[in-house]
């Protein structure tokens, strides 16, 4: 590269940072409110944009600096291997991210600002994590583009909640059985779609989904129909139950602490993250095995997948199966944080969320749902104040991460198997 | 039996269409034999129907390895998993996204299934599970070594150059460990060195591991060089079969590439 091409650049970059930092200093450093000392019922409004100019340019000098000793260093690096580069960076940025979030999700409650709210915000944002993560497996590793996953959770949510209700079992019992339920409609709903690829699975799912709403709805003796099924048991720590005062032990009095009702919303937030760590963990490992493998060449492609003596009807099965199942698990824990649930619960915008969480965090990658489901969860709570805007803000986010990085947030899909180990 | 592969009077028809008409051909044990013809011939269809991917209209397929299979009665993805019948294709089918060696470890999916006692040896990461896997990887890296792609084996199958691609999928065959491959057009798109590459590779799978081979090809370089038998289609109907200096001089043969003065 020439020095007057560099020049040029440099000179580009630090007009750039010049109307940024005015952009941003402006409005910080330029206005301010203070005390009036006119009349004493309010502030007044003063600028001062000579500091704030003072300021810009300090910023830009700063930055020439930076070009002069620290970026000139980096450009002269070679640029090679930049695609193995990259992909150690995001390999990296990875692991970092993930830590970094488990170490944040794990001591969110306990946090100084952690209150009621931000607490329930990220218990939702954890339940769409976990569905995220176990549609990952049908969509992101088996390549079957499902609209109607919401019907799993449903099935999960209505099992946990009839057989509650009904036969009085307790969550640790139904949490399985709601999931072994879900798997099996999951193997149901996959024995018609078997010859079915791309856009046609996808509706045939997304009629799936609707099927199973409009069941939910109108079997009303068994379902309830639109009135839902209400009291549904909460959840107690192990057989110690969250309240002031029960025949039982409860779990304030196990533990000698001060009755709160905040210990109920912690616990389940902590079951809400064990339940996706989980899924993640199982989806991690069983990537690595044959059966996982199997269905990211069936993702790849199918005619090869039977050349090579892969059962695509089997392999197929699984991934519906078991994706159910993580569904389904979410589902029994939905039904225990509401204490009702009712059809409107599990429309067709859900399946779609969902979906749009895998999309958009990169088609395969863990880390990439829970970034997904912060920002399209979070965000939509976030711009609550916007109101009749908020479907427009949320809709505007996916178009931006959809234009700026096309194939998802990070989208990087780590080898299963290595054999030149010392290259990586 | 000498032959492992007999077909006998295969016929293909698709609605009026016949693709294949009475064709009866068969493969010797440990040996190559190609299938040319010219263009719409129904050299893929022949071979669409040993694999299993079409189910032909009239005739058998049979297989002769330790039992006798009956090829034209089992499932496309039987076929490969029990009968040990391996097929490329005429456009790549590798699976582009994942690395070169877990194309070829997906390969081996039935045995490694079986290894992982069904998934569950393996989320336990049982030790004749880790074994197994193992094994695998060393199959890989014998066919990659075979190949010189080793130190290419953790890149995408997808970005390798086209000749590679081809031999890759050469080996994803071999690694189901077939006693039968049906190539479709192996040297497609090689140029002169990658074909005489190709003509080593096969002559070394046959030779070498005592595969017989059934070829699809255009080139006759490599259809000449290592041929032990030809047979040649033409409007799905068998014009000529024999040793390749026989068929080269073929007037049927000569007609149906040349046409008629």
């Amino acid at each position: 590269m020439s020095s007057k091409k560099n020049f040029s650049l440099i000179i580009k970059d630090l007009i750039f940072t010049g109307l940024i930092a005015t952009v941003l200093l402006i409005p910080i450093v330029g206005f301010r409110t203070e005390i009036s000392t006119v009349d004493s019922t309010g502030l007044t409004f003063n600028y001062n944009f000579i500091i704030a100019f003072f300021v810009v340019a300090f910023v830009v000098g700063v930055r020439f600096l930076f070009h002069i000793y620290w970026f000139s260093k980096i450009q002269k690096k070679p640029q090679e291997n930049s695609e193995k580069n990259k992909k150690k960076f995001l390999k990296k940025l990875n692991f970092y991210l993930g830590a970094a979030a488990a170490v944040i999700a794990f001591t969110l409650p306990f946090m100084p600002f952690a209150n009621r709210y931000i607490v329930d915000v990220a218990t939702l944002v954890l339940t769409y994590v976990m569905l995220g993560w176990g549609l990952n497996i049908v969509v992101g590793l088996a390549g079957l583009l499902d609209l109607g996953y919401v019907a799993f959770f449903a099935v999960g949510a209505y099992s946990y909640a009839l057989l509650a209700t009904t036969f009085d079992l307790s969550f640790w019992i139904c949490l399985p059985l709601a999931g072994i339920l879900a798997a099996f409609t999951g193997i149901l709903l996959g024995f018609p779609v078997l010859r079915l690829r791309g856009d046609y699975l996808a509706i045939v799912t997304l009629g799936f989904g609707e099927i199973i709403r409009l069941i939910l709805l109108n079997w009303y003796e068994f379902t309830g129909g639109p009135d839902g099924i209400s009291r549904i048991p909460r959840p107690s720590f192990f057989g110690f139950p969250f309240a002031r005062k029960s025949e039982d032990t409860t779990f304030h009095e196990l533990f000698g602490l001060e009755y709160s009702t905040m210990h109920r919303i912690i616990f389940l937030y902590y079951l809400i993250l064990i339940l996706a760590l989980i899924t993640n963990f199982f989806t991690m490992k069983i990537r690595n095995l044959p059966v996982g493998r199997a269905w990211e060449a069936l993702r790849e492609d199918e005619t090869a997948c039977r050349a090579i003596g892969i059962n695509p009807t089997n392999t197929k099965l699984t991934a519906f199966a078991i994706g159910a199942m993580f569904g389904g698990f979410a589902g029994s824990f939905f039904a225990t944080r509401q204490g009702f649930v009712s059809p409107e619960s599990f429309t067709f915008i859900e399946s779609a969320i969902i979906l749009a969480i895998v999309v958009l965090g990169g088609m395969g990658s863990q880390i990439g749902v829970v970034i997904a489901s912060i920002l399209l969860i979070g965000s939509t709570e976030l711009f609550r104040e916007l109101e009749q805007f908020r479907m427009l803000a949320f809709g505007l986010a996916m178009i931006i991460i959809m234009i700026v990085k096309p194939r998802g947030l990070l989208a990087n899909r780590e080898p299963s198997i290595l054999l030149n180990k010392k290259n990586e | 039996m000498s032959n492992i592969l007999e077909i006998n009077h295969l016929t293909m028809k698709f609605g009026g269409l016949i693709a294949i008409d009475d064709v009866s051909f068969s493969v010797k044990k440990n040996s190559i034999t190609s299938l040319i013809g010219p263009n719409g011939a129904g050299k893929t269809t022949v071979f669409n129907c040993i694999t299993g991917f079409y189910k032909p209209t009239v005739g058998e397929i049979l297989l002769n390895s330790k039992k006798q299979f009956n090829l034209e009665r089992m499932n496309d993805f039987t076929i490969p998993q029990k009968a040990k019948v391996a097929r490329t294709f005429q456009n790549i089918r590798l699976f582009p996204q994942m690395t070169v060696l877990e194309n070829l470890i997906v390969a081996q999916h039935n045995k490694l299934m079986k290894a992982s006692m069904y998934t569950l040896k393996g989320l336990v990461n049982a030790k004749s599970f880790l074994n197994a896997e193992n094994e695998a990887k060393e199959l890989a890296k014998y066919w990659l070594d075979k190949i010189k792609l080793t130190d290419r084996a953790d890149i995408e199958a997808g970005n390798l150059p086209y000749g590679q691609q081809r031999k890759v999928e050469i080996c994803r065959s071999m690694c189901t460990d077939p006693i039968l491959l049906c190539l479709d057009e192996p040297a497609a798109g090689l140029n002169a060195t990658e074909s005489l590459e190709l003509n080593s590779l096969l002559e070394f799978i046959k030779n070498e591991h005592k595969i017989s081979i059934l070829l699809i090809e255009h080139d006759m370089s490599v259809v000449m060089g290592i041929s032990d038998k030809v047979v040649v289609l033409d409007y799905g109907k068998k014009i000529a079969e024999g040793m390749p200096s026989e068929v080269k001089g073929n007037p049927e043969v000569i007609k149906a590439y040349l046409g008629e003065e």
